[in-house]
């Protein structure tokens, strides 16, 4: 299909605008070389005289290193380098405040597939024999197998810098008076919800390519979603200023947030090149991407909710126990996440959030799509879903009386804007046929209703500075095309295409003219990576504003040479002309070269930082947004009670995404997530063996279960477009928010089919049929936690409200009128 | 600490091999225990062909061998000498891509494009054994191939949209595809 004018009738509409690009379905700007297997990945680089690199990874979940030797390895005909954590003694990791990660481990080792040495051969198959020729000899140290294990174990601690014993970070925030709410309450429900973690499983494995030349610089491409980040970890650990290491990103074969984190892998492979001075490979086995993991946090959840009859929250108490793995990674920010956004879609005047963080000796876990917030989001869903039921209220109708307000503050400090959820509701309730057979299916079929939201961009970097979040950098060339440079990171959502459509649209040309180089530290200006839903909104408010300057420089030459008030020119259709005599005008080409000759070289750039938020208090970065999106999920279900197997035939789901940029790609997002949170729903989990304990249950794609074809539901869609002033054109994210109702729709629609709670997820078969045969017995018809471990929390910070006139401060609770 | 001898370990024996890829000819040596999908790939340079697990569970590596679609990471290179062996780079005529190709780029049934080759080539021994498939045969015939991004429901549309066009059809996206209900 080729890429279309700007003709009236096919062009993409806002409330108050009529755009030429925006709006309207095309292709990605990379589809082409994507559908011919010309797209190259991380994995199909190939350089004169490379090495391949294997890493060498603990097979206990807990030991000391007490000897490691490699001289037998690194004997082996063909092996060029072996590597020990000595070659590599800085630590790093994502956040600023957990560089708790090693290139290779020194002394401890804290999961099974830790790596502790590595090395670098002809090839990928004497790599692998020379591994084996590595003797390492452990002290086996006893495991912290789980939350409670950390609750009970305090010491010895896997990292001093706990915030207490084995838990990474605790956290106890409180907004406004919660027993004053709660004493408003008619009903006061309380409920524990379990959510086992699951992880990304992108289609491609990790890989990483090195080459260290001899002028001292290090270059390395990588599938990784963020390579500034990458960059500032990688120029640490190698001790080599940033300005020597030069790090690509290559097109990802799917992120969904697990290649977020600067890797093991890709310090060895740097160092690995340095050492030998030839490139260096390395592409991680599945097996491994299962040990990488950076995946959804295992979450214990407390949820205690005061509601009016009508259904108004009057107070809400949330606590969330996470299971963060072996090190810190992003579960910071992962843990106040798993309290945010409880606030952002009903009001909520008084809430209390207590998040624990522990330390277990497990691949860590991070960020995957919905980071930290689907865990809590299951959990409130389906206790509104149980709250409705008791008060007899329809579900839907519930939620829709007591919607956030635009434009207003939450109870947490945190600023909504647009505001969608409402028409997202209406749409899947309508679509559904909810009205007429909700509580009304035959035994075994039901309907389950749950909303969302989720952050367009984090409102905070990942470390402390005042620059901008996004830069776009754009160069005009005398034939008319554009290149336009930046450091996003298309991981398949499509953020090049962003690019191009917006500029496209500013400068009133084709998308097909403006070529888009991304992801590389050397050529693009920063972006901060493609995580937090941050792309289109940031990047897209860069490039406007990068385009902006340049439709200004080229717009006074033009306005001189066709002899007309600059502000009268327009730029459109591949021209610029005259406003009031359109055939007054000259191609975009020839207003470059008119623009150039006066002015000499064209180009110009623009940068992005989000608003800053009101809150203030300790705790307060994690939540901020410049906008919300919002996503209602309506599930179909057919629940088979013999055996408790739950097939899903249809999602219905509305998702408020501002202005749609490219409403194909926003209805890929959609799907995408919808698909995910379906996975997620009824059978992804990152088991362990015996228990709970330390052993992946299944370091496999065969056997770490995930939908195909046949258990995928079939999806209607209904974008809901409110636009933000904040957005680009008005645009919000679609990237994450529509996986989050779905686990709770599918929840809800399981009590409607069976009348049976399952408070877990994956809501799988043993869990249905467990819950089905406790009611059949006359027991309570409920699967799911019954207790949550003991947990040293701190002093509350104590915030007050807006409503209370707080000023988005902490203070101490008795200094309050 | 361990003082085995390091062992000797023979060189990878190089064997010669005939190919046909593609519709073109390639006499090569390569180490004669490499699997297909690693003689495309490091031996040919077809690197379209891509790996997710390189054990039979992700469909990914899919090639098409004597027209049947096959896990390229499970058969031994050895098996497939003089068989017609075609990769995504073997899709399109000389400029003019494949009309499957086509329907991918224009509904958005690529996002990261890691599948995209292994879904190409399944569609494409499908269409040509059935020119009217059904969503369930479409499903059926896709099921051996996982993708992490859309949820299939693009990829099912792109499929019967160049279905429609092999046919002789006119066939456009559906506007419900594209912008919602």
């Amino acid at each position: 299909m080729a890429t279309r004018r700007g003709i009236p009738g096919e062009t993409g509409q806002s409330k108050d605008k009529t755009f030429s690009v925006v709006g309207t379905a095309r292709p990605k700007v990379d589809a082409h070389a994507k559908c011919t297997g010309q797209t190259l990945y991380a994995d199909d680089l190939v350089l004169p005289r490379m090495l391949w690199a294997k890493l060498l990874r603990s097979p206990h979940p807990h030991a000391r290193i007490l000897a490691i030797d490699t001289s037998r390895a690194a004997a082996l005909p063909g092996v060029h380098a072996v590597l020990t954590g000595k070659d590599l003694p800085i630590q790093f990791g994502i956040l600023p405040v957990s560089q708790d990660e090693e290139a290779l481990c020194r002394e401890i080792v804290r999961f099974i597939g830790d790596p502790v040495a590595a090395v670098a051969a002809v090839d990928e198959d004497t790599a692998t024999m020379a591994l084996e020729l590595i003797d390492v000899r452990y002290e086996l140290l006893p495991p912290i197998r789980s939350v409670e294990d950390a609750a009970k174990h305090p010491s010895p601690q896997l990292h001093a810098y706990a915030d207490s014993g084995n838990f990474h970070k605790l956290v106890h925030l409180e907004f406004g008076e919660l027993a004053e709410g709660f004493a408003k309450a008619d009903l006061i429900r309380e409920d524990l919800c379990f959510y086992e973690g699951n992880t990304h499983l992108p289609m491609e494995q990790h890989a990483a390519v090195a080459h260290a030349t001899p002028d001292g610089k290090v270059t390395l491409w990588s599938s990784t979603q963020t390579p500034h980040y990458v960059h500032r970890a990688l120029s640490k650990v190698l001790e080599m200023p940033p300005s020597r290491v030069r790090v690509i990103a290559t097109p990802n074969g799917g992120g969904f947030g697990g290649k977020s984190d600067p890797f093991n892998h890709e310090m060895v492979v740097a160092k690995l090149s340095l050492v030998t001075g030839r490139p260096v490979k390395i592409c991680l086995t599945r097996e491994e991407v299962f040990y990488c993991h950076r995946g959804r946090h295992q979450a214990l959840m407390r949820i205690r909710t005061g509601v009016t009859r009508e259904g108004a929250i009057t107070a809400m108490d949330f606590e969330s126990y996470l299971d963060g793995g072996a090190y810190g990674s992003y579960g910071v920010a992962s843990t106040y996440y798993t309290g945010a956004l409880q606030t952002v879609t009903y009001d909520v005047p008084a809430y209390r959030f207590r998040g624990a963080r522990a330390f277990t000796n497990k691949p860590p876990c991070g960020p995957k799509r919905g980071h930290g917030t689907p865990q809590p989001r299951f959990a409130l869903e389906v206790q509104l879903d149980k709250i409705a039921e008791q008060l007899g209220l329809d579900p839907a109708d519930m939620r829709l009386q007591h919607l956030v307000k635009a434009n207003t503050v939450t109870a947490n400090y945190l600023k909504i804007g647009s505001m969608g959820l409402g028409p997202c509701i209406t749409k899947v309730v309508e679509g559904s046929g909810w009205k007429e057979r909700f509580r009304k299916l035959p035994y075994g079929r039901g309907l389950g209703i749950a909303c969302s939201s989720y952050i367009t961009g984090a409102g905070l970097p990942i470390y402390w500075n005042d620059m901008p979040h996004s830069g776009v950098q754009i160069k005009c060339d005398r034939g008319g095309g554009v290149t336009v440079f930046c450091g996003s990171s298309d991981i398949g959502q499509g953020s090049d295409s962003i690019l191009a459509y917006i500029v496209a649209e500013v400068l009133g040309i084709e998308p097909l003219d403006i070529r888009v180089v991304t992801s590389d530290t050397d050529l693009t200006p920063v972006d901060l990576g493609s995580y937090s839903s941050r792309v289109t909104l940031m990047t897209g408010q860069a490039a406007i504003q990068a385009a902006e300057r340049v439709r200004a420089m080229m717009s006074g030459p033009a306005a001189a040479k066709l002899d007309v008030p600059s502000d009268r020119i327009v730029f459109g259709e591949g021209r610029v002309f005259d406003a009031n005599v359109p055939e007054r005008g000259m191609s975009f080409a020839d207003a470059v070269v008119t623009a150039e000759s006066k002015l000499g070289t064209i180009g110009n750039v623009g940068s992005y930082t989000p608003p800053r938020s009101p809150g203030r208090y300790r705790g307060a970065g994690v939540g901020p947004s410049a906008a919300y999106s919002y996503s209602a999920c309506v599930a179909e279900v057919e629940v088979d009670p013999e055996t408790g197997f739950v097939k899903v035939p249809t999602i219905w789901i509305g998702h408020d995404v501002g202005q749609c940029i490219n409403p194909a790609l926003v209805m890929g997002q959609v799907e995408g997530g919808v698909y995910m949170g379906l996975g997620e729903a009824l059978m992804e989990e990152m088991a362990y063996r015996e228990n709970r304990n330390v052993v992946h249950k299944w370091p496999s794609m065969l056997e770490y279960k995930s939908p195909t074809t046949h258990e995928m539901c079939d999806v209607i869609t209904y974008l809901i477009e409110d636009p933000d002033p904040n957005g680009p054109f008005g645009g919000k994210e679609a990237g994450q928010g529509p996986l989050l109702p779905v686990m709770p729709a599918v929840a809800n629609a399981i009590y409607d089919a069976v009348g049976v709670r399952v408070d877990e997820v994956p809501l799988s078969p043993p869990k249905v049929l467990k819950a089905i045969q406790a009611k059949a017995a006359g027991k309570e018809p409920r699967f799911g936690p019954s207790s949550v471990p003991l947990v040293p929390w701190p002093e509350a910070t104590y915030v007050p409200t807006p409503a209370q006139g707080g000023d988005g401060k902490s203070r101490p609770r008795n200094t309050v009128g | 600490m361990n003082q085995e001898p390091v062992p000797l370990i023979p060189l990878a024996r190089k064997i010669p091999g005939e190919f046909t890829v593609n519709g073109e000819h390639f006499e090569i040596t390569y180490t004669g225990h490499k699997t297909l999908l690693e003689v495309l790939r490091e031996d040919l340079a077809l690197t379209g062909t891509k790996h997710g697990c390189e054990l039979g569970e992700c469909g990914t590596c899919t090639v098409l061998i004597q027209g049947e679609p096959q896990l390229s990471c499970l058969v031994l290179a050895q098996a497939c000498q003089h068989q017609d062996i075609l990769t995504v780079e073997g899709m399109a005529d000389g400029p003019a891509l494949h009309p499957l190709q086509i329907a991918f780029i224009e509904v958005g049934a690529a996002q990261c494009g890691y599948c995209t080759p292994g879904i190409l080539l399944t569609a494409k021994a499908l269409l040509h054994e059935n020119a009217r498939p059904s969503r369930q045969q479409i499903k059926d015939a896709l099921a051996g191939n996982l993708c992490r991004c859309t949820g299939y429901i693009k990829i099912y549309e792109a499929v019967e949209l160049a279905a429609a066009r092999m046919r002789g059809e006119h066939a456009e996206p559906l506007r419900e595809s594209l912008y919602g209900y």
